[in-house]
């Protein structure tokens, strides 16, 4: 009798290996070198794509060459590099063939035939359509050549086996491309694409679940990403004045919001380096989705008394009130006339959330000419302690906004400061 | 390696990301009218403009000019003779003159923005940039007479700042 449930036992385990291993079994695809030439419309349009995408941020290096990967993406499950898609045909991609490239983009998986790890949004590519995958292989294979072997993730067993991955995909991957909404019209079914197949807005707006995965139910309702806070871009978004058509269309040309704020963090390259390369037709599609989420336009009635309330804020003649004007007032004075350069503490996003983790970052760490508004700065004030740092912030909520006082603010200030000025 | 523009000149300086700016401007471009005073950017000594802002370079990291337009007093008119300098010069502003190179760039950019600046406009922009010879007073007189000088002068015909 033992015998035969431990031979049951056996047959079960043999059954549930071959399972797995016929679940997660993909075939390599052959090595294939690319094309020698590509026509230069289809490589002009895969440029504006990959900008669209923004797949140099995450496959560049500070002073590294353009798409050679070694970005570490801190993830809550190990640290992840980026891999070289440049089109070195050892290190790199210069080896996949465009079935290869498309199976990884639309179905997460590596020309030989082992899981990407979903640090590559393929749950958004696999939206991509057809012809916009061959416009970005056309253009990848047209890039320098560089030869950077990649860099081992820092993962812990068993997170770090790709065949696993198959299981995560069983859970939370859908595999197909973007299916427009017969309802809406075709800007911004045009925008809905750019935003969730190519753009994968929701990689960083949507919260995502222990897993990883982003949830579903929840799309772009805001989350934390890389330290930062990824604002809700529903209307859960906190901005005092709604994001209108032309709020959106300065902010993603240019990166700067009159009434909002600036593009800082990981939201900085998105703009500069990604979404100011659109077509203006493009860019204008995305706005048309993005506003949509939020509704901001129908809720103007909303902007004059927000505009009125901040231009009513007076500094306190306390401590706090003077260490804000001798530390901000250089450039956050203002005589109620708004000016984006002079931005205005009480319209700004970072003061208005729920956490103060934006302020705080920004506050210690300033933001680079490449950040925010294009060639300024603003300093960094690490050399404050966190108990100053702290009074400032609590003083800009309970003197600049309406919005209930922020709590363990020195604790926050000190863990920010101990996370490191990080990547971007 | 970062690169960015002093003064209109084009420099590359090969120092860690975090080397504040002003160790940069002094030390390994050698133009030493900026000055050092609090470190913390609290006390304005260290005022330049980047991209015609006022910035405190000691608490500015040299990474974060990447690309940009640097401006020290050294540039602000190549004798000296910007409308903020002059005005300084005929009410005799300085007294030990520490901190002054900073009063001047804060100045120059609060002139920008608040054209015709009143005692509000200049205590708001001007008060991080502290003077312990407390020569407050003629700050304030020479920031109106400057603003009136260059009020009536074309914008087309100011030096760059």
């Amino acid at each position: 009798m033992a015998k035969r449930i431990l031979l049951g036992l056996a047959v079960l385990m043999i059954l549930g290996l071959v399972g797995m291993f016929a679940l997660a079994y993909r075939p390599a695809i052959a090595e294939a070198l690319p094309p020698a030439q590509f026509n230069p419309l289809l490589v002009a349009k895969g440029e504006r794509l990959a900008a669209g995408g923004n797949c140099a941020t995450c496959h560049t290096v500070k002073d590294g060459a353009p798409y050679a990967g070694g970005y570490a993406m801190k993830t809550g499950f190990g640290t992840i590099y980026s891999t070289n898609i440049t089109p070195d045909p050892t290190t790199g991609i210069g080896n996949w063939s465009e079935a290869a490239f498309r199976r990884a983009l639309h179905q997460g998986v590596a020309r030989d035939g082992s899981h990407l790890f979903p640090a590559l949004p393929y749950d958004h590519f696999t939206k991509l359509s057809d012809a916009d995958v061959s416009a970005l292989y056309a253009f990848m294979m047209t890039r320098a050549a560089v030869v950077a072997p990649a860099k081992t993730n820092d993962m812990p067993f068993p997170l770090n086996v790709r065949a696993l991955q198959a299981g995560w995909k069983l859970l939370f991957f859908k595999e197909g491309r973007f299916v427009p909404d017969t309802r809406q019209t075709a800007e911004w079914n045009r925008g809905a694409y750019l935003a969730d197949a190519l753009g994968h807005c929701g990689a960083c707006h949507t919260p995502r679940n222990a897993l990883g995965a982003e949830v579903g139910d929840k799309a772009y309702a805001g989350a934390q990403i890389d330290g930062w806070i990824a604002p809700a871009l529903t209307a859960a978004n906190p901005a005092t004045v709604p994001w209108n058509t032309p709020e959106l269309i300065d902010y993603l040309a240019t990166g700067i919001s009159l009434h909002h704020g600036t593009a800082i963090g990981p939201m900085s390259a998105v703009v500069h380096d990604g979404l100011a390369k659109l077509s203006p037709a493009d860019r204008q599609a995305l706005t048309r989705y993005i506003e949509s989420l939020g509704g901001g336009d129908a809720r103007a009635a909303e902007t004059a008394p927000a505009l009125a309330r901040a231009a009513a804020v007076r500094l306190g003649e306390d401590a706090d009130g003077r260490l804000f004007n001798a530390a901000c007032g250089s450039c956050h004075y203002s005589d109620g006339t708004l000016n984006a350069l002079r931005p205005d503490i009480a319209l700004n996003t970072a003061a208005l959330l729920d956490e103060p983790t934006n302020l705080i970052r920004v506050m210690l760490y300033g933001i680079g000419a490449k950040q925010g508004a294009p060639g300024i700065v603003m300093p960094g004030f690490a050399g404050f302690g966190d108990r100053d740092i702290a009074r400032l912030a609590a003083m800009i909520r309970e003197t600049h906004t309406n919005r209930p006082a922020w709590t363990d603010l020195e604790k926050k200030v000190a863990d920010i400061r101990a996370a490191g000025h990080g990547e971007s | 390696m970062t690169r960015f523009r002093i003064n209109g000149q084009s420099v590359s300086v090969d120092v860690d990301d975090d080397t504040p700016l002003l160790w940069v401007i002094r030390d390994d471009i050698g133009l030493t009218g900026t000055k050092f005073g609090c470190g913390i950017g609290l006390c304005g000594a260290c005022t330049v403009h980047v991209g015609g802002r006022a910035t405190r370079s000691c608490s500015t990291r040299v990474a974060d000019v990447e690309g940009a337009d640097v401006l020290t007093i050294e540039g602000l008119d190549p004798a000296g003779q910007h409308p903020v300098q002059k005005a300084w010069l005929a009410l005799q502003v300085p007294q030990c003159g520490y901190c002054q190179s900073g009063q001047i760039m804060q100045a120059v950019a609060l002139i920008q923005d608040f054209p015709a600046p009143t005692d509000a406009d200049i205590d708001g922009v001007m008060a991080g940039s502290l003077c312990r010879c407390m020569t407050y007073i003629r700050i304030r007189a020479a920031i109106k007479a400057a603003a009136a000088d260059m009020k009536t002068q074309s914008p087309k015909e100011l030096p760059s700042g």
